[in-house]
């Protein structure tokens, strides 16, 4: 076997609040391995952002990494600072976001913003990086790149500047790239253009991908293991077709079940009641307890155990509740 | 069954030009935008019709209105027989009104802030001169809050408990329709099974019709009984739920259904859809989908397609239909 591209470690997040240390990440770890995409999925407040932007230093204070390792290959990247940390975004690890104008300067042309970071991370020339700047947003498919290198991203429309930022997060060949709710906000058909895109890049480059998102369809067409996130926690974690098609957390299978297309037919959907807990309010014991139609004694006092098999669950689905 | 609303070659334009001195400086011509164009449609009492679109179809301008917060340009609407923006009878506009209400996709947004939720939800009768006593919190406990929750402030509730307030507070006048625009787009999944079973069992409970505007093909698939596919302001499609999704005829709808994420499309290669949807301040002549569509002939970029009946379906293009098979 090969290591793992990344590889993280008991990561604990932690937001010290005048009333409350919140850990919006509590005890995560997952590894992904070159040419593997990994999905992370989990209602809105799991944590999926949060680890995300711990892998890349990009916490925002007063959030820090409390505990845990973060290692890309053989370097440890959690408490990289400077210079360091500048060197592992780009070269290290891309990044797209729900927002590309996050990811773009508006006051540089495109052709610019992206032979300079080429410049910046790879051993090359002011031309060849330029060359190579144009050959990656041919790559990703802007119509009349070399027309477009002067362009500003202001005058692209979403995806098109979704485009740039995929050949930006690209252009110095990283090992892992952290997608970030890419095309949440882009229709469905931009949407389906910017995911298969990202699939062939990644996987001619034999990139590793971390791809954060709320959309099932999307995770099942394009993740090999799903990880689903849950009040801070990883509920579970496992191949994409045994995860969606045969959840063992009982919140994936409450998940699966209150999507719209899971419940073809029916007059209503299957619904879990209640809502996420806000993390000052976590319930004790599990904190899926107050929801879960399996809760017993147990879930209410000790806390989930660590993953056994692909859930962190005291009592998770048997097969004859999965059929 | 008759139809409640009735939509007759309903269009709405924009003026989007530049201010005026700007326009005479950099001798730019006045834009318009079409938003909607020349949409007929009419929605049985007690159904649920639902339009379906991506980004700037012309959804949310045609809810707009349905509900009378905007005027057509050309054509009309007419809810229960009466045309709101014609009719000069006060009596029977002011009636209509009561008998529409509508729910926005942001329970963020739309709920006062400072306001306690009993007044939230009463205005509407309040402001009608009725009388709301017990009305907030026998609502609340329809939409599955508690009564209690009359004394609260909207920030001390989740936004799946906002958009129940929301709809309590649209159900408070009583209304026949209510244009729903994106009302769970905002809300997790497992709420927005809540949320949507909620809005199934007060129809089926209190006879409403739906217009029910959303981007999402497995929510609109889950609620409608008959659904209407925009492009660019022109409606393209319009089918009841199983026809259109079995057999979708519209080379646009066609696009739209591949490529949608499936749930089990576990390795799916998607063949992505050609092109983007066009400046809608210039859309291409003819049938504004010819310059991405697979099927486009000569005749589809000089003329724009007339609706038409095929196998089951509204459609408005000119080849649909017409391939063997
Ligand atoms: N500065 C802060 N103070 C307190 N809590 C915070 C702060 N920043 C984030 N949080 C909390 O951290 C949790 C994790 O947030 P995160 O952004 O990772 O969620 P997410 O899974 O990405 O959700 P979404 O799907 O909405 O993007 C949330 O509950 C959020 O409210
Ligand atoms: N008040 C306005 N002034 C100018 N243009 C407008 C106005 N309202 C809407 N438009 C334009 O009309 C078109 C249709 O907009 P509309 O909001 O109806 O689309 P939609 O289908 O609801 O889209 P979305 O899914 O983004 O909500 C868009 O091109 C939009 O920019
Ligand atoms: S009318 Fe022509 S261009 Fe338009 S959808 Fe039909 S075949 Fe395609
Ligand atoms: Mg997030
Ligand atoms: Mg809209």
């Amino acid at each position: 076997m090969t290591p793992p591209i990344l590889s993280v470690r008991d990561l604990v997040v932690e937001i010290p609040t005048r009333n409350a240390l919140l850990r919006p990440v509590d005890r995560v770890s997952f590894d992904i391995a070159a040419g593997e995409i990994l999905g992370v999925v989990g209602e809105s407040g799991a944590g999926k952002s949060m680890t995300g932007n711990a892998v890349i230093g990009l916490l925002d204070r007063p959030a820090h990494i409390a505990s845990g390792e973060i290692w890309l290959k053989d370097k440890r990247i959690d408490g990289l600072k400077g210079e360091g940390l500048r060197k592992v975004r780009g070269k290290g690890i891309g990044m797209v976001f729900q927002d590309p104008l996050t990811s773009l300067n508006p006051l540089l042309p495109i052709g610019e913003q992206i032979s300079e970071t080429i410049l910046e991370h790879l051993p090359v020339s002011k031309s060849e990086a330029e060359a190579r700047a144009l050959a990656a947003l041919e790559e990703v498919g802007i119509p009349a790149a070399k027309a477009r290198m002067g362009s500003y991203p202001h005058e692209f429309s979403g995806g098109m500047r979704q485009r740039v930022v995929i050949a930006l997060a690209l252009c110095a060949e990283p090992d892992l790239v952290i997608a970030d709710e890419p095309t949440t906000a882009l229709d469905v058909s931009v949407q389906a253009q910017i995911i298969a895109l990202l699939k062939r890049l990644c996987r001619d480059r034999g990139t590793a991908v971390m791809l954060v998102t709320h959309d099932m369809g999307v995770i099942a067409e394009t993740a090999d293991r799903v990880a689903v996130m849950y009040a801070g926690r990883l509920a579970e974690l496992g191949p994409v077709r045994d995860v969606l098609t045969a959840a063992s957390h009982p919140y994936t299978a409450g998940l699966m079940g209150s999507t719209p297309l899971a419940s073809k037919g029916l007059a209503r959907l299957n619904q879990i009641p209640g809502s996420m807990p806000r993390l000052g309010a976590l319930p004790t014991g599990c904190a899926f307890h107050p929801r879960c139609p399996k809760t017993q004694e147990k879930c209410r006092v000790d806390p989930a155990p660590p993953m056994q098999g692909r859930a962190a669950c005291w009592y998770p689905m048997t097969v004859e509740e999965i059929a | 069954m008759s139809a409640l609303v009735q939509v007759r070659s309903l269009t709405r334009i924009f003026d989007v030009s530049k201010p005026w001195l700007n326009r005479v400086v950099e001798r730019l011509p006045k834009a318009m935008l079409k938003a909607v164009s020349d949409v007929s449609l009419e929605i049985p009492e007690r159904s649920v019709y639902a339009l379906v679109g991506e980004s700037g179809s012309g959804k949310s301008t045609i809810g707009k209105m349905v509900v009378g917060l905007l005027s057509p340009t050309e054509g009309a609407v007419e809810i229960a027989g009466i045309d709101l923006h014609r009719e000069t009878d006060t009596a029977k506009v002011d009636g209509v009104r009561s008998d529409i209400q509508m729910i926005f996709q942001d329970p963020y947004a739309s709920l006062n802030p400072r306001w306690k939720v009993r007044d939230i939800i009463s205005e509407p009768v309040v402001a009608r001169g009725g009388t709301a006593d017990g009305l907030a919190e026998r609502l609340l406990e329809q939409v599955g809050l508690a009564a209690v929750d009359a004394e609260k402030f909207p920030h001390e509730f989740s936004g799946g408990q906002r958009q129940r307030i929301c709809i309590a507070r649209a159900l408070a006048s009583e209304p026949k329709l209510i244009v729903c625009d994106e009302p769970t787009s905002a809300l997790d999944v497992s709420v927005q099974a809540q949320v949507l079973n909620l809005m199934t069992d007060l129809k089926d409970d209190l006879g409403l019709t739906y217009l029910f505007i959303s981007h999402d093909l497995t929510v609109v698939q889950h609620m409608a009984d008959v659904i209407g596919v925009l492009y660019l302001g022109r409606l393209v499609e319009e089918a009841p739920r199983e026809a259109l999704f079995s057999n979708p005829q519209h080379p646009y709808t066609q696009m739209l259904f591949a490529a949608a994420p499936k749930l089990d499309g576990f390795g799916r290669e998607v063949e992505p859809p050609k092109g983007e949807i066009p400046d809608p301040i210039n859309p291409p002549s003819g049938c504004a989908y010819h310059p991405r569509c697979p099927l486009a002939v000569a005749r589809c970029s000089a003329e724009r397609p007339e609706m038409r009946d095929v196998a089951g379906s509204r459609v408005a293009c000119h080849v649909a239909g017409e391939q063997a098979g």
